[in-house]
């Protein structure tokens, strides 16, 4: 049973946890070195690195190559982003040439955390991967040294999103992700959620969320531009991709029901400050953000992971397996169903709330307690069984 | 008494199904969050976990509401008690 929020913080007191404090003043939960791949390429001394110098990790995936205009800065701003992260502690960038590796690794280096490029042209494979596992047995050296601080509710950086929804999504387990928000928003978290397509229907209700008009406004055009791009492709029932297979077989019937259950994640009271591109970094403070991003679950907290968030809620009713490989992912469902037979991957159980023996402010309050016991380094389900889809946005075809 | 479905809004024209096993024929407790009330609704089909009833009858071409907005258009007239799916509600959107 978790103690309330009220017990947490005595005295007025505010909810803290014990994080990893970055060079740059922002804080992580998580203390990874990452050997990151500038491009699909790359992805196979990437991963030799990560198996030569135990505790780094390779995050591989299927891009870089012949990108340009928007797309190729999405691929870049998401690359940055994912090297930036605070719960990355120290980087390795692997690239097939040194212009663009050079790129990346100027990027993260903004943070001021240890950050090297390596380049496979002209040295080949097994030279790179030597190279690079000399530089990142150092930097694991070096990370491993760091200390957990003390650190406030206000330097924390909380993304969400909810994934293979049901019916039993938009009853409890988003509305307990909205009465944390609702409940951490005062405190001067920064907070962050997206998934443009899937608020079709309830698009008025959340741009009447917005902080003020011109944000409103913004979100506006965000999602009409997210609608013309569907509307040049769609199918008969878009495919049965919105809603999913899943979705309807967990009883949600139409996208307009899925987008209200989907909304019930930003609770009742806060306002969104900002419209985020997908993977931009928030620079309007603390408050909550709405990014431009897909409904598809690793695209999107891939992208949020990349603007810097360190922890992310992500409400299941069906049960989606998802984590990722730099942002713990705390999976909560209220499906009873999903609870017995997908236990194993389920952080919270909130099913409680159907049978009324649990309320939404107790639910809100647990989800604050394992959020702060995952921040302290509590691995989450996702962790624990490997999961680390690591999934780039793609906006349109290579050259 | 166990809640056997769950109404987000007074104005909603649906429940959800919260637990598993639902027959046809057997009386159903609802609850309504909006205002706490009770009602009750007798089931006349099976109606999984998660899935919607019809909380009266619904004419074809209606618009069915839940969270006290219009999540769909209904394609083929739902007697009070009917499961509500993909089979008689449509998107209007896409």
């Amino acid at each position: 049973m978790a103690k309330s929020i009220a017990k947490r913080k005595p005295n007025g007191r505010p909810l803290s946890f014990f994080g990893y404090r970055r060079g740059n003043g922002r804080v992580a939960i998580r203390n990874h070195v990452v050997i990151l791949p500038l491009d699909d390429l790359s992805n196979a001394a990437a991963e030799a690195v990560a198996n030569n110098i135990k505790g780094t990790m390779a995050l591989p995936h299927a891009y870089g190559r012949l990108q340009f205009g928007e797309d190729l800065e999405l691929h870049f701003r998401t690359l940055i982003g994912t090297g930036a992260n605070p719960n990355v502690a120290a980087c390795i960038v692997i690239g097939i040439e040194p212009g663009w590796t050079g790129r990346v690794v100027e990027g993260i280096k903004k943070t001021g955390k240890p950050v090297a490029g390596f380049a496979i042209e002209g040295k080949g494979d097994i030279a790179t991967i030597a190279d690079a596992s000399r530089t990142a047995k150092d930097f694991l050296h070096w990370a491993s040294e760091l200390q957990r601080e003390e650190c406030r509710i206000d330097e924390l950086f909380v993304s969400t999103k909810c994934g293979e929804s049901d019916t039993t999504s938009g009853l409890a387990s988003c509305p307990t992700v909205g009465n944390l928000i609702d409940k951490i928003d005062p405190m001067g978290a920064t907070t962050c959620f997206g998934e443009t397509s899937e608020l079709t229907g309830a698009e008025a209700v959340c741009a009447s969320r917005a902080a003020n008009k011109q944000t409103a406004e913004k979100f506006m055009a965000t999602f009409r531009a997210y609608q013309q791009m569907i509307d040049r492709h769609k199918t008969n029932d878009l495919s049965e991709s919105q809603p999913t297979k899943g979705n309807i077989a967990g009883g949600l019937t139409t996208i307009e029901e899925k987008a209200f259950g989907n909304l019930q994640k930003i609770g009742h009271k806060t306002k969104y400050i900002d419209v985020l591109k997908p993977a931009e970094e928030p620079k309007k403070g603390a408050g909550l953000y709405f990014m431009d991003t897909s409904s598809a679950a690793a695209e999107c907290v891939t992208l949020q992971a990349a603007a810097g968030f360190v922890v992310h809620l992500f409400p299941t009713g069906q049960g989606n397996v998802i984590g990722n490989p730099i942002e713990p992912v705390i999976k909560l469902t209220a499906n009873p169903k999903t609870v017995r037979e997908m236990g194993e991957h389920i952080d919270l159980d909130v099913s409680g709330i159907l049978r009324r023996e649990m309320t939404l402010d107790e639910a809100g309050d647990r989800l604050i307690d394992i959020m702060i016991r995952t921040c302290n380094g509590r691995l989450t389900a996702a962790e624990a069984l490997g999961h680390r889809e690591f999934v780039l946005t793609k906006l349109y075809q290579s050259a | 008494m166990a809640t056997h479905f769950i109404v987000h809004d007074k104005k909603d024209t649906v429940g959800v199904i919260v637990v598993e096993g639902v027959k046809a024929g057997q009386t159903l407790t609802g609850w309504v969050m909006e205002d706490d009330s009770t009602i009750a609704v007798k089931a006349l089909d099976p109606v999984p976990l998660g899935h919607k009833i019809a909380l009266g009858d619904i004419k074809k071409g209606d618009t069915v509401f839940k969270y006290g907005h219009d999540i769909g258009r209904v394609v083929d007239k739902i007697g009070k008690g009917r499961h509500v799916h993909v089979h008689n509600v449509k998107t209007k959107r896409w």
